[in-house]
């Protein structure tokens, strides 16, 4: 059994112009000690993927169907008061898109990471700390700075903190959403590598949530790609980039832009993402897809393993 | 005079922006604090050229293009379009070289006005220089990015339409008046990866018909690899190297140029993978050390760049760097 096994999950919005559905029916498996990467254009459902993980969407949103299972509960069902006792922060945790910027500014950095701990964990106050302390160690923060506030934090550093705090409770599963996206360069890689190091050091599980391919290309094992609230296509890194069968994941592939190897030419994808409120019939991606035929506008195509660990959603790819 | 090919030539641009204290200090301070977020610059475009400007944020490149431009003063320096220098402009001129050099923002999110309908947007720069015949130019502009039926957009507004869709207005409302020169800002960082393509694309087309050079500004060195032909890397309001892009990607000679090219990761799982090759980050640009301003990160740092800042110097054809680690 997988380490955390999502099922035909769905997750949709009720909004004033309609049902959105965010997220459409999707499937994915993690093994202990994979990193992830799930990647996809803006609004195609990687964030709320992982907020229905967390347990963590707003009011309006609503999981109509799946299953998630982790270790041997269904986060769906086991009711919230349990999930936030033993699994969110302690079991899995989450550094959530532009955190580093939520840092309240009047308290230290190091007090808001004991708050963490002290809601989650029966410890004296002075334990935390010293947690805290073990903690900045290990993301490559001087342990004294926990006692400044966070306007004296470089972005890289705020960054690192963030990350410190998500492993306060020490978990099995660290999902990240866009953790390098608003840093430099230079600091980009830094935190990358920090990643790749925790995950070495600690045995972590990871889900990369990124729309930049080569952040995954860096970090993750695995890869999923999203598209319109579905997963077209996963399987480990080397195949979504060596043998990408999907024409979407080709398309964003070959039109990524690399500071090596080949120039390509542009090959842009035609058209832009549909909104969810009433995504396309049959094949989500047909309006855009260069290859679409008759039967990817009435049908919607199912994912098959085209061979072991690639799954494919593609009329092309029938048998 | 700049020789006949350069469009644009900058030379020893500056621009510092005052550091406000309080007014204590305001009073009894002696020496007033500047940023100097751009600081003797030296470089030239020529027709038909996109060139290049990178660096990370605070490294003085959005400031450059907007310096340029004169959406900001200059504190000294001289910038020549052709044959006219920018800076000497008087009011009236200024309104004509507003013609002639333009600019697309970085967020079209934020920079079309929501108020404003798609016509009207693309239509201003017409009527605020009295051109007339709006509603042929702008289908001409629609059109040619792409935007087709026109007519089925002019009604439009900003919250109808996609990121990439957007983009396209910003770059229609910027070449209506048929200008020699964009600044371009980062155009397509905030834009989806399967919709950035289409709009570099667009830009190409508009130098190879139309003739338009361009700045462009960016912290992609990757998107910058495949734009631009020159491009110049920056650090705290300074030149550090300057090369074609594929000899600045292959045989770059600047510490820092080097440290950015290995961070930058490859979009290849069996690749190499992102380096970290100076620690740190960007130090605060308000009272500068004296000497190279990149000291205080690099690794081969000596004795002669805590005193001397380094001069651009020429080490290949069509490449300058900055550093005392090389001789010309």
């Amino acid at each position: 059994m997988s380490f955390l096994d999502i099922r035909n999950l769905k997750t949709y919005f009720t909004t004033k112009g309609g049902t959105v559905k965010a997220v459409d029916d999707i499937s994915l498996q993690i093994e202990k000690g994979d990193a992830l990467g799930l990647a996809g254009e803006s609004g195609c459902g990687k964030t709320t993927t992982a907020l229905t993980i967390m347990h963590l969407l707003p009011s309006n949103a609503i999981v109509l169907s799946g299953k998630i299972r982790f270790g041997d509960v269904d986060l769906l069902t086991i009711g919230e008061e349990k999930l936030r006792k033993d699994f969110r922060w302690k079991r899995m945790s989450m550094v959530f898109q532009g955190a580093m910027n939520a840092l309240n500014p009047v308290f230290k950095v190091g007090e808001q990471i004991t708050q963490a701990i002290l809601t989650h964990e029966e410890i004296t106050k002075e334990s935390a700390w010293e947690r805290v302390e073990e903690l900045f160690s290990l993301v490559g923060i001087n342990p004294a700075r926990a006692k400044e506030y966070p306007h004296e934090f470089s972005g890289g550093m705020k960054q690192r903190a963030i990350i410190a705090m998500s492993l306060a409770c020490d978990p099995e599963l660290v999902i990240a959403d866009e953790p390098v996206t608003a840093l430099d360069v230079i600091v980009q890689a830094q935190i990358l590598e920090l990643m790749r190091s925790l995950r070495d050091k600690l045995g972590l599980s990871m889900i990369m949530i990124t729309h930049d391919l080569s952040v995954i290309a860096d970090t993750c094992n695995k890869a999923a790609i999203m598209y319109a609230g579905k997963i077209v296509e996963r399987a480990d890194s080397v195949t979504i980039f060596k043998q990408p069968e999907h024409p979407y994941t080709q398309g964003l592939i070959a039109n990524f832009p690399s500071i090596s190897g080949e120039m390509k030419p542009f090959e842009p994808i035609s058209g832009s993402p549909p909104n969810l409120i009433s995504p396309p019939s049959g094949c989500r991606f047909h309006p855009r897809c260069p290859y679409a035929m008759g039967i990817c506008e009435n049908k919607e195509p199912e994912i098959i393993e085209l061979k072991r660990g690639h799954f494919v959603s593609c009329h092309l790819k029938r048998h | 005079m700049p020789p006949e090919e350069t469009l644009v030539t900058v030379r020893d641009l500056k621009k510092w922006f005052p550091v406000r204290t309080g007014i204590l200090e305001d009073l009894f301070s002696k020496e007033k604090k500047y940023v100097k977020a751009v600081d003797g610059v030296n470089f030239q475009i020529k027709r038909r050229e996109i060139y290049g400007l990178a660096g990370e944020s605070g490294c003085g490149k959005t400031t450059t293009g907007r310096v340029i431009l004169r959406l900001l003063e200059p504190t000294s320096g001289e910038v020549y379009l052709g044959k006219q220098e920018v800076f000497s402009l008087t009011k009236r001129e200024l309104n004509e070289f507003r013609k002639r050099a333009q600019i697309i923002f970085q967020d079209p999110y934020e920079s079309l006005d929501p108020r404003m309908n798609i016509f009207d947007f693309i239509a201003e720069p017409l009527i605020v220089h009295n051109i007339g015949d709006e509603e042929k130019l702008v289908a001409n502009a629609l059109k040619t990015v792409e935007l087709t039926p026109p007519e089925e957009f002019y009604y439009r507004f900003p919250h109808e339409l996609s990121g990439g869709q957007r983009q396209r207005v910003a770059v229609a409302r910027a070449m209506i008046l048929n200008p020699e020169f964009i600044v371009a800002d980062e155009p397509v960082s905030m834009l989806d990866v399967s919709i950035r393509s289409s709009i570099l694309k667009l830009m190409f087309k508009l130098r190879d018909e139309l003739g338009i050079s361009y700045l462009y500004i960016t912290h992609d060195l990757a998107t910058a690899r495949q734009v631009c032909d020159k491009t110049a890397i920056m650090y705290l309001g300074k030149f550090v190297e300057e090369a074609t892009t594929e000899e600045l990607l292959r045989n770059p000679t600047h510490p820092y140029t080097q440290a950015l090219i290995t961070a930058v990761p490859v979009p290849d799982p069996t690749g190499r993978k992102s380096k970290v090759a100076i620690s740190g980050e960007v130090p605060s640009p308000v009272d500068l050390p004296p000497g190279c301003r990149f000291r205080t990160r690099c690794p081969y740092a000596m004795e002669i760049c805590r005193k001397e800042e380094p001069e651009l110097v020429k080490v290949g054809i069509d490449h300058l760097v900055s550093c005392h680690l090389v001789k010309e």
